[in-house]
């Protein structure tokens, strides 16, 4: 019987000849990472069983980026706990603000993760990694505590969904539009415990931003991985990067899924989520009139270059609404510096937005636009639920950068089209 | 194990932003964060729950963040344990990783109302409702020997000290 890739993966790494759903593994883990909210749970609890040198000080990685560069004291506080156990540790990936990043924009940056590898992270988002041909997800303090004593985690192996994309993609469609309609089509539980794997000629046309989008956002359908076989569009991302020797992965033509799901894409429109959840899509032409007082973006999901490029396109030579704020967060350093040396800075300012360093902040309401009473956010980010980014009675629109810097410009949901 | 205790009663969904918000995150203390237990889902529940009371929530309870924030706000509140109809895969990791007892059951949640007393007999596999059972999904036994070894870095500790 043959195996889908996430079997292979999880089976290679268990030292077994085959894996098959539902059984419970002991694994090897490539990398076990964590950031400021979750691994000061994790280190206490590593030092609370005895944990005195973490497995290996290259594999273990840590990065400030949620509530940093510091928000408040308390934070502080927590960022400080990390950076005295990174330097304790003597850890190698431990990225200091200037150096670091949003997590899951900086890891694949920097060649950390590479494709084959089996990795988990103390943030929901690690999924993200599957747009590299790697099994990562997220898990909780407790289960990096025990990954970056011994290395290894205890694993269910999951169905595989899998999704084929038919087709030619229409103009400002990209990768969000794909996963948000997707979500949308199986709800926010639609994969649950389960790997989703992302094929088809339409995949094989997007670009590594666009699969690290899609591959992030599987954990909004309840998903543990959102995978896709790498390519020679992975190839030319990685090489020059991967910082190990890496692997590719295919799923075998006798795999076992779960399902198949055949999407055709030159149905797909770019999409927004409505409040309150991420399945709440629905086609630009059909959004009707929605004031929104906010645009967000950048985050995990849409901070790198590539979606910066397709913000300043729209913008370009236009004015945001009155009394609107329109708040651009490059995920990393170097998407930072390339936006800045591309003269995408000058779009924005021109525009009447705001840069902000690199940080997860307003995505999860910790700071850097959060909403008041009433407001309404259009978000590049991956996340709807109530308060999300704010008070309660806010309201967060998840889209792709085109969605977001369109609205900017008319006050209202809109799409690139409709701006004259 | 046995749970008796009044049930606080929840819908679809709810998300680790419901069970603890964000804006808490630079809080790591647990009494810090049972605080504000569920506070957007039920601005009264953090003041109002009582040791041993019981979360009943429907599909995919725990969906959204990793944050284990969320399980130790449950557990410091002094909930003994959530049934659910189903729950989002690293809250239910998360739960077992650090020993808040959760349960599956398709059939508790349209049966029961807000404050009512169940009795949740781990042991036995039920739910007791008056005079009626219930029963709750089947745990791996790798799973229950996680509970009984009190979470996952106390199972390491004793698998190597065996």
């Amino acid at each position: 019987m043959g195996m889908t890739i996430s079997e292979k993966i999880l089976s290679r790494h268990a030292g077994l000849d085959a894996v098959h759903p539902g059984m419970l593994i002991n694994a090897k883990v490539d990398i076990a990472h964590g950031n400021d909210i979750t691994a000061p749970i994790a280190i206490n609890a590593f030092r609370k069983a005895g944990g005195k040198k973490v497995f290996d000080r290259t594999r273990v990685v840590l990065i400030p980026d949620h509530f940093s560069p510091n928000k408040d004291i308390d934070s502080a506080e927590q960022c400080k706990m990390m950076r005295d156990f990174a330097l304790e540790q003597e850890l190698v990936h431990y990225y200091e603000v200037g150096e670091a990043g949003v997590e899951h924009a900086l890891l694949p940056e920097k060649g950390i993760v590479v494709p084959g590898d089996l990795t988990v992270g103390a943030d929901s988002h690690t999924c993200t990694y599957g747009a590299l041909g790697a099994f990562s997800t997220g898990v909780g303090s407790t289960d990096l505590a025990a990954a970056m004593m011994t290395g290894e985690l205890w694993f269910k192996v999951p169905e595989t969904m899998k999704f084929v994309y038919h087709g030619k993609l229409n103009p400002w469609v990209g990768g969000k539009d794909l996963i948000l309609y997707t979500i949308g089509l199986i709800g926010v539980d639609g994969a649950i415990y389960r790997a989703m794997e992302f094929t088809g000629e339409a995949i094989a046309e997007l670009t590594m931003a666009d699969r690290f989008t899609m591959s992030n956002m599987a954990i909004e359908a309840g998903g543990k991985a959102g995978i896709f076989i790498p390519d020679a569009v992975t190839e030319a991302y990685v090489k020059g990067r991967a910082l190990r020797p890496y692997t590719f992965y295919a799923s075998d033509p006798d795999a076992v899924y779960h399902s198949t799901t055949d999407i055709d894409v030159a149905q797909i429109e770019p999409q927004v989520s409505f409040p309150h959840l991420p399945s709440n899509a629905r086609g630009i032409s059909a959004v009707g009139d929605v004031k929104i007082d906010q645009s967000v973006i950048g985050s995990c999901t849409n901070g790198r270059i590539e979606d910066l490029r397709i913000a300043a396109g729209v913008l370009k030579g236009r004015h945001i609404a009155p009394g609107y704020r329109l708040i651009v967060i490059p995920a990393t350093p170097a998407v930072y510096r390339q936006a800045m040396q591309e003269g995408l800075f000058d779009i924005f300012l021109d525009a009447g937005g705001v840069i902000s360093p690199p940080t997860c902040g307003p995505c999860l309401g910790g700071y850097m636009g959060i909403l008041a009473k009433g407001e309404r956010c259009v978000s590049t980010t991956n996340r709807n639920f109530v308060g999300r980014m704010g008070h309660t009675g806010s309201e967060v629109y998840l889209a792709g950068p085109a969605v977001a810097a369109a609205t900017a410009v008319l006050g209202r949901l809109a799409g690139p089209d409709q701006l004259t | 194990m046995k749970f008796k205790g009044k049930i606080w009663k929840f819908g679809d969904n709810i998300d680790t932003d419901a069970i603890i918000p964000a804006r808490y995150l630079n809080i790591w203390d647990p009494q810090g964060l049972a605080a504000h237990c569920m506070e957007d889902a039920a601005p009264q529940f953090a003041k109002q729950v009582k040791p041993g009371d019981i979360i009943v929530g429907g599909e995919n309870f725990g969906c959204g963040s990793s944050r284990e924030h969320a399980p130790i706000a449950i557990k410091a509140a002094g909930v003994a344990c959530v049934v659910a109809r189903s729950f989002a895969r690293i809250f239910y990791r998360n739960s077992f990783n650090m020993g808040l007892p959760i349960f599956e059951s398709r059939e508790l949640w349209e049966r029961v109302q807000e404050g009512e007393e169940i009795e949740v007999d781990a042991d036995t596999g039920f739910i007791r409702i008056g005079a009626a059972l219930l029963p709750i999904q089947q745990v791996p036994p790798f799973m229950q020997e996680l509970i009984a070894d009190g979470g996952l870095m106390n199972h390491l500790a004793k698998k190597a000290a065996r």
